[in-house]
């Protein structure tokens, strides 16, 4: 595979430190991108973006101009991590200390990265991007929480996409370590200053102890020209739970996969998300989700919005293991679509070889109800708003419970801005 | 306030108005009615400016201008409104919210300062009040899981909160038991203002006991085929509307 983007990033160079870094490199040199025989990418393209040429990593990232305005969130005052083109940025950010949480920023910490790199999860070694982040990335968080620490305030952390004078591709990791009966509640923020078309590639992993909690919110918010991949990965432990809501809004090319393993006994998984695409942008979202102990739940509830020429994929895998009895399954994703230029492909898949489990899926994509829209409009609410108001209730459906307090007010603004609604588009 | 001047409308391909004309006046209130598939609700949505009816000839005017060249949105800020006979369920929207769109959004496009949120309380609780009901309904999604009853007290709560000038209610009593009808009426009834025009469409006789009507109009075919007095709407009842339709060829022949 000689495509641009490899050679332009892995040069003839990468005389990288790490086993894993070596192993990375080769692998991607061997096998280069996911290609269209790709199951996994079926629905995705990499052509386009395979014959682009990036600058690895920004070496002004220390220097870029960043409002904070762009990335403060109500209700989060907290510790905040920021980083600006994949790179740590100390006066933006806030390492304010917290009873049992421990921060360490991976460019301050040598030591820490290539731990982190040589005990990555397995399945990140046969992922492309994720090679290509082992292969490449120098900055990014471990967020440890002690056994019984319940974490005072959410935690922030913040990836900024800043414009450049080239476009250029980040490599961020994310590690996040749960002690036993520990407590988290953690938002992912991804961002833009300026318009660019940097290609953003983060590898969040995490780990639940027994009866840990996490509270993840994603707020994935990135500028329209920028393509992004994002692959979470999280192990759950014994009568642990993981809340994650995640709203996919910005970024052009977007894959975002996100895989949970319900490893221990009674493991729980919440998950709730919503894309809402307009433009050309193409968003492919993948829920692996792995019940392997007695008593596990999953409880998945995703909601789909796309507009103008938008292109959303979902992509809901359960599989419950041998041995997994008693699971509890339950996927469901409905999507609407706004206009007759856009596209929305839905696959629940449920794969089960245990016993006693009650599994239930289901998926649609339809149109707003016209007979409701007519409704309000006969209530005097214009065409735009009228969309509007039943483009945000469709989604809030999902979203109702978002933590901590404030951030649905402004997840329900986020998304309003980010659909123009007008008819005819 | 309206005139309907030989108005022809289509839907799916199908002629279903068929040339109908009525006028009303400012404080007039207008009882139609017709037997099952006359047209009825077919006229309350051209009125309101539903899609997919397709006016082929005729006009309507409305305080002067063209009700038909208007969006559904700027009739309703123009006073027209239509208490729909099946109201629409809208899952995730809070009733509450809903009516302060609606009332702000009018006032917006008349030009008039919207309400803040104390202001639009205090008015939803006069209106409460003049129409006996509780405020249980405004704290749940738009029609969710109301009962018919409950909708069509949800439409006329409406009714009172926007204050049109001209009301369509469209059967309106269907489906209500003695009490609710009685409440409707009232509700209707407390509204009725020299200034505002009604258009009561109705399959019985029944509602006019309650909301007594200026004129009745007889719709059939597509048409209205017959206009009187109150006396119009007892004589239907005693006869039924077979007996305008032998009335029609006695007078075709
Ligand atoms: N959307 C529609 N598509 C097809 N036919 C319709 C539609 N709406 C009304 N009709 C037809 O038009 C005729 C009149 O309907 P309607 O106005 O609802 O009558 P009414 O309210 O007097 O009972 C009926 O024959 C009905 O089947
Ligand atoms: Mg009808």
């Amino acid at each position: 595979m000689g495509a641009a983007l490899l050679e332009s990033l892995l040069g003839d160079g990468a005389a990288l430190a790490p086993a894993a870094r070596e192993a990375a490199v080769a692998a991607l040199r061997r096998d280069g991108l996911p290609g269209a025989r790709d199951e996994a990418w079926k629905y995705t393209s990499l052509r386009a973006l395979e014959q682009r040429r990036y600058a690895d990593g920004d070496a002004a990232a220390a220097t870029r101009a960043v409002d904070p305005a762009t990335f403060s969130l109500p209700g989060l005052d907290g510790p905040r991590l920021v980083f600006v083109n994949g790179a740590f940025r100390a006066d933006l950010s806030d390492r304010c200390a917290l009873a049992g949480l421990e921060i360490v920023v991976l460019a301050e910490r040598p030591d820490a990265l290539a731990a982190l790199l040589a005990d990555d999860e397995p399945g990140a070694r046969s992922d492309a991007f994720a090679r290509l982040n082992t292969a490449l990335v120098g900055d990014g968080a471990l967020l440890r929480v002690a056994a019984g620490a319940q974490v005072a305030a959410p935690v922030h952390v913040v990836f900024v996409g800043a414009s450049a004078e080239v476009d250029l591709a980040w490599q961020a990791r994310l590690r996040v370590e749960l002690g036993e009966g520990a407590a988290l509640t953690l938002v992912e923020h991804h961002v833009g200053a300026g318009a660019h078309a940097h290609l953003g590639n983060l590898v969040v992993d995490g780990t639940l102890a027994a009866h840990a909690r996490l509270d993840l919110v994603q707020i994935q918010d990135a500028p329209e020209g920028a393509p992004l991949v994002r692959r979470s990965t999280f192990h759950v432990g014994e009568a642990a739970t993981l809340s994650a809501h995640t709203l996919e809004l910005g970024a052009q090319t977007m894959r975002h996969d996100l895989r949970v393993e319900l490893a221990g006994r009674g493991a729980r998984l919440r998950s709730r998300g919503v894309f809402a695409l307009h433009g050309r942008q193409h968003a492919d979202t993948h829920l692996d989700v792995r019940h392997r102990a007695r008593d596990t739940a999953c409880d998945i509830a995703w909601r789909g919005v796309a507009d103008q020429r938008a292109r959303g994929v979902f992509h809901g895998a359960i599989t419950i293991e041998a041995g997994a009895d008693g699971a509890d399954a339950q996927l469901s994703n409905k999507n609407l679509l706004l206009s007759a230029q856009a596209e929305i492909d839905t696959q629940p898949v449920l794969e089960i070889y245990a016993d006693e489990v009650k599994a239930a899926h289901g998926a649609t994509v339809g149109q707003l109800d016209e007979r409701a829209l007519f409704y309000l409009r006969s209530r005097g609410i214009p065409a735009t708003a009228a969309r509007r108001i039943l483009v945000s209730a469709f989604c809030g459906a999902v979203l109702g419970e978002v933590a901590p307090a404030g951030l649905r007010e402004r997840i329900d603004a986020l998304l309003a801005a980010r659909l123009p609604l007008e008819e005819g588009t | 306030m309206l005139k309907i001047d030989n108005l022809h409308v289509r839907v799916a391909g199908k002629e279903i108005l068929k040339g109908l004309s009525l006028e009303a006046k400012a404080g007039e209130v207008h009882a139609i009615m017709g037997p099952n598939g006359a047209g009825k609700s077919t006229l309350g949505n051209v009125l309101a400016g539903r899609e997919g009816y397709e006016v082929t000839a005729g006009s309507v005017t409305y305080n002067g201008q063209d009700l038909l060249a208007l969006e559904p949105e700027e009739r309703a800020a123009a006073g027209v409104f239509l208490a729909f006979q099946y109201p629409v369920e809208i899952p995730g929207v809070n009733n509450t919210y809903f009516l302060r769109a609606a009332l702000n959004a009018q006032r917006k496009q008349r030009g008039e300062a919207e309400l803040d949120s104390m202001q639009f309380l205090k008015l939803v609780r006069e209106k409460l009040a003049v129409l006996h009901l509780k405020d249980e309904l405004l704290h749940r999604a738009v029609n969710e899981g109301f009962s018919g009853g409950e909708k069509k007290r949800n439409e006329i709560f409406q009714l009172a909160l926007l204050e049109p000038k001209l009301a369509i209610l469209d059967e309106t009593d269907s489906g209500l038991d003695i009490d609710a009808l009685k409440m409707v009426a009232d509700g209707v009834n407390a509204m009725r203002d020299p200034a505002r025009a009604f258009l009561v469409i109705t399959h019985y006789q029944r509602l006019l006991d309650y909301i007594v009507p200026d004129f009745v109009h007889v719709l059939a075919d597509g048409r209205i085929v017959e206009s009187g007095d109150k006396t119009l709407a007892h004589k239907l009842e005693e006869h039924g509307y077979a007996w305008i339709a032998g009335r029609k060829l006695a007078g075709a022949a």
